[in-house]
């Protein structure tokens, strides 16, 4: 019932940022159905009523404490230590898309 | 172009002056800093970095909620806001979503939607480097705590954009929430535009991006209401889209985004707990609140009887229009000197306490107060124009006194001693 | 010299000047360089920093909890200073500039770090066949899967090539590779053991834990590496205070049904046998919704997966988003899907819902019962590449796995034999959130009544 089409498979890509090959798209796409296919099983379970759990530990209101003390930074070294920076900055070839976000 | 109504909605993005970044315990303030120089694990994105609520920003938003009307939400939390940018570390964004902090409010009669905590990415500089294109960046600012305003799409001239912006600034100086400064980054604007006919909310919109001054915002909002309507009135069908402004050609222009790139696919945060406030909590931050700009507005023209020119320079910065309020406590009498050498002459800048200026005020009065032949001549003149007044203070009404003082003072181009003058006129009047 | 096999034993050792930290670290390097080249079991070896800990716990006076303790985390925990891969060519080459914070509480406590675990890629998988740096053996037998994801943390052990280790455990990672090892391991409450510098996988899911060779070693560098540390929010300080003299364990009937293997079946009845014997009560109890665990997993799960991997962008560490291995780009896919616009509501939101259920369900058993048993897998180790090609098959090895991540409850992994092929077997006990000490105190009754005498393969 759930079978997902080549287009969806492609259009999540795009969303989660991967290129995938021809190959990829041509394994995952079974592989991803059947997934799908299975935990649509909860389709089943009645839910009304039911208030959804992000997490299970029932806590609330946990801030940092001295939040009028600075924190040790990182050196500029370490920030870039695993990447090819340029004068302190990191560097990567032009981004010519404006930003998608708010 | 007179026949499209005008509909704007805002998004106003305002960095609080908190002490530590929104998550992690980095400083808020980043201007100014060496790039990559103000970050750690959680800002800058490390794999194993988690995030920490910072309460002060809560404290904050609340505040400003407050002073807004909105209804302060009991249970608020975190979402990830996802989508890809190479400023945006973790991939998303730390943000609200269905229960923001603070819900509904109004400014200057302009309703507003909500508004939300959330963090801020860092900042893209665009290069060439040996004749290759290339974008560095500067993480220093991600992570900074971040208050987005969103407002109704209720604004329909630039002119009520210009006005609503200059009051939030007001009240975010007056709760020392933030400078709110636009020039330095720490007021930001987000404008959705777009015409009508009917007076309806059309079904696109155009989100004008990166205003970073009052005074293109005029302009950049101006050259876009004009955009639209050449287009409508060539029949042009306008499209949902993201434009920029460009201050040389003065004209907007559309910013390419990826296709679907609002799908944000939303999830609540769970590296980080819900905030509960109850409502007593939300009381002790009411008791914080400082008189705001429009109550002090009124106050000051009641009270003070100042021009609306003088009031709106006064309550411009709070701490001047205290120290007026001092002043005038110190020597009620001298209210227009105060008030012209402070809007005049910035004189309170001189003297850090408002004793200080009242002594000045005298010094500098002392030295040209008319001499006593020109006051008794005026007293006298004073005397024979207002007979009816002087029958008024032989029947017991002594107030009249502060009347016949503003005339001799009239007579004498304010250069009169008033202790003089009331001296020598209650002699004349006893006489 | 005999490895040492406990951390009394160790620490007696070392006191009684048997023999050096020095010299324990020789032995298990040598072990180490003998064997690993063909097992696989570390990525990353410290040996420099292990012998500099060593000197200093030569010169120590010998009272910290854990000195002298051989200790190797799993390639998920940062290691300031060393290679930390997750087991994903994406992370080859990264060197972290800060470390966990259980990796400082244990080298505070006395712990000589001796190396990096070998593990799924972004602990994706079940039989540590997902690394990208090869799979690690089973020491019981090669042929067959050390499980996963911290396949590497049990194969250490079962090897002697450390005393201790740590796992994560998303769904079942610390407990499958102690039970295909014959070893204790701890998945504990969500939220008592910080995940700060570990990289994570699903956020409302990953819990640390220890693997060792007795409930007393587990117990012990659990109680070292639990509590506050200012930096995840979700920790919490709190322990359930449990003076039963008699247990009461429920036996869930939805756990003995299917696909669960005859051998194991046995076993763990034979398991069940001996408890009655030291005192323990059982009842059959029913937690129907637990069968949908898998499905309710396997959606939040890849979505918070689909999350935290956003951040691995090749700009500021690690390379490209192309390096990401297969199952990680599925699972990355699989959220992606569940999470996009018009499927939240039937996907994540159901499957949030479902959680609840579950974890209800779950909690109202605890009303009336002290602990759970269930088992570990269906099945003993299996074969290596038996699953590697039909995704699905090898999810459903943690379907005995979701019930303790879901609900947030702790889960204690106890070895209780061997199969016909002589493969570890093993069973797991759950209790209530933060009822660890329960579990530590079952786990103590089954070692003393069967005689309970550590082993390794070789």
């Amino acid at each position: 019932m759930t079978r997902l089409t080549k287009k969806e498979v492609l259009h999540v890509a795009e969303l989660s940022n991967l290129k995938l090959s021809e190959g990829e798209v041509k394994k995952f796409l079974p592989q991803l159905s059947k997934i799908i296919e299975y935990v649509s099983q909860l389709s089943k379970v009645n839910t009304k009523e039911i208030k959804p759990t992000s997490q299970t530990t029932g806590l609330t209101n946990v801030y940092r404490e001295n939040s009028n003390e600075l924190g040790e930074t990182l050196t500029q070294e370490e920030v870039l230590s695993n990447t090819d920076g340029y004068n302190g900055f990191f560097k990567v070839p032009a981004i010519l898309e404006g930003r998608t976000n708010k | 172009m007179n026949k499209y109504k005008i509909i704007i909605g805002l998004e106003v993005h305002i960095e609080p002056n908190t002490k530590q970044k929104m998550f992690c315990r980095c400083q808020q303030d980043h201007f100014g800093k060496i790039p990559n120089s103000n970050t750690c694990p959680i800002c800058l994105g490390l794999p194993g970095a988690l995030p920490y609520i910072n309460k002060e920003a809560i404290e904050k938003i609340i505040k400003l909620g407050l002073a807004l009307g909105s209804k302060i939400n009991n249970f608020s939390r975190f979402y990830r806001k996802h989508y890809f940018y190479p400023d945006l570390p973790k991939g998303y964004q730390t943000s609200q979503l269905d229960s923001p902090f603070c819900i509904g409010g109004e400014l200057l009669g302009k309703k507003i939607n909500h508004i939300h905590l959330e963090e801020d990415a860092g900042k893209l500089v665009h290069e060439t480097i040996d004749g290759e294109k290339v974008s560095l960046i500067d993480f220093n600012r991600s992570g900074s705590c971040l208050i987005e305003i969103v407002t109704e799409p209720v604004f329909n001239s630039v002119i009520e954009v210009i006005a609503f912006l200059k009051e939030l600034q007001l009240i975010a100086r007056y709760l020392d929430i933030s400078n709110a400064d636009m020039e330095k980054g720490s007021m930001r604007l987000e404008a959705n535009i777009s015409l009508s006919l009917d007076g309806k909310l059309p079904n696109y919109k155009v989100e004008l991006k990166n205003i970073n001054s009052f005074k293109f915002l005029e302009k950049a909002i101006n050259a876009e209401i004009e955009r639209q309507s050449k287009a409508l009135n060539s029949g042009e069908k306008l499209i949902q889209e993201t434009r920029g402004y460009d201050e040389i050609k003065k004209t907007t222009f559309s910013q390419r985004t990826k296709a679907d790139s609002h799908d944000y696919r939303y999830f609540p945060e769970a590296d980080l707990p819900p905030v509960e406030l109850d409502n007593s909590e939300i009381e002790k931050i009411k008791l914080k609140l400082v008189e705001l700009p429009e109550v002090k507005r009124k106050r000051f023209a009641e009270k003070y009887k100042l021009s609306k020119e003088y009031t709106e320079i006064l309550i411009l910065d709070i701490k001047r229009a205290n120290y007026f309020e001092e002043a005038f406590k110190l020597s009620p009498n001298l209210i227009t000197s105060i008030a012209n050498l402070m809007v005049n002459k910035n004189l309170d800048k001189d003297f850090s306490e408002p004793a200080g200026l009242i002594r000045k005020i005298l010094e500098l009065t002392k030295v040209d107060y008319a001499n006593s032949s020109d006051v008794e001549e005026s007293i006298s003149k004073v005397l024979y124009e207002n007979p009816d007044v002087i029958k008024s203070f032989k029947d017991g009404k002594g107030q009249v006194i502060g009347f016949l003082i503003g005339q001799i003072q009239k007579k004498l181009n304010g250069k009169g001693d008033p202790r003089i003058i009331q001296q020598k006129l209650l002699e004349k009047l006893h006489e | 010299m005999n490895l040492p096999l406990t951390i009394k034993e160790t620490q007696e050792g070392l006191k009684s000047k048997k023999f050096s930290a020095v010299e324990l670290v020789d032995t298990y390097l040598e072990k180490i360089k003998k064997y690993n080249d063909e097992y696989k079991i570390f990525l990353t070896i410290n040996e420099e920093g292990a012998y500099k800990k060593a000197k200093e716990i030569d010169n120590s006076d010998f009272t910290l909890p854990l000195f002298g303790v051989v200790g190797s985390y799993k390639d998920i925990f940062l290691t300031k200073g060393i290679r930390t891969t997750a087991g994903s060519k994406i992370l080859e080459n990264f060197i972290p500039p800060y470390s966990a914070t259980i990796v400082k509480k244990l080298e505070n406590a006395g712990v000589i770090s001796i190396g990096k675990l070998n593990c799924d890629a972004f602990a994706h998988g079940s039989s540590g066949e997902n690394s990208d740096f090869g799979t690690t053996l089973n020491p019981w037998n090669k042929e067959y899967t050390a499980g996963g994801s911290s396949s590497g943390s049990g194969a250490a052990l079962s090897s002697g090539m450390s005393l201790i280790s740590i796992g994560t455990d998303t769904c079942g990672s610390i407990r499958l590779p102690a039970n295909y090892g014959y070893l204790f391991s701890l998945k504990p409450t969500y939220g008592a053991v910080s995940r700060y510098g570990v990289i994570a996988m699903a956020s409302s899911l990953d819990t640390v834990g220890p693997l060792a060779h007795t409930v007393s070693d587990v117990e012990t560098v659990f109680n070292v590496i639990k509590g506050k540390d200012y930096l995840d929010a979700t920790v919490t300080e709190k322990s359930i205070n449990n003076k039963n003299s008699k247990f009461k364990i429920g036996i869930p009937k939805e756990f003995f049904v299917g696909g669960l293997s005859k051998e194991i079946e046995k076993n763990i009845g034979e398991v069940i046998k001996i408890y009655k014997n030291e005192n323990v009560e059982f009842i059959d109890v029913s937690l129907p919704s637990t069968k949908y665990g898998i499905s309710v997993y396997y959606i939040i799960q890849p979505a918070e997966v689909s999350s935290n991997l956003s951040r691995f962008d090749g700009i500021r560490y690690g390379g490209l988003r192309d390096s990401f291995g297969e199952e990680a780009k599925r699972r990355i896919m699989l959220g992606s899907y569940v999470l996009s616009a018009g499927f939240y509501d039937a996907y994540y939101e159901k499957a949030m819902k479902v959680r609840t259920i579950i974890k209800n369900e779950v909690d109202s058993i605890f009303t009336k019962v002290d602990a759970l048993i269930a088992p570990v897998a269906p099945t003993p180790a299996f074969k290596l590449g038996e699953k590697t090609n039909d995704p699905l098959s090898m999810y459903l090895t943690d379907i005995y796995a979701a019930t303790a991540n879901l609900s947030g409850i702790p889960a204690i992994a106890i070895p209780s034999g061997f199969s016909d092929k002589k493969l570890p077997l093993g069973f797991q006990l759950m209790a209530p959130r933060f009822g660890e000490d329960i579990l530590f105190k079952l786990g103590k009754i089954f070692e003393l009544a069967t005689d309970y005498k550590p082993k390794v393969a070789f």
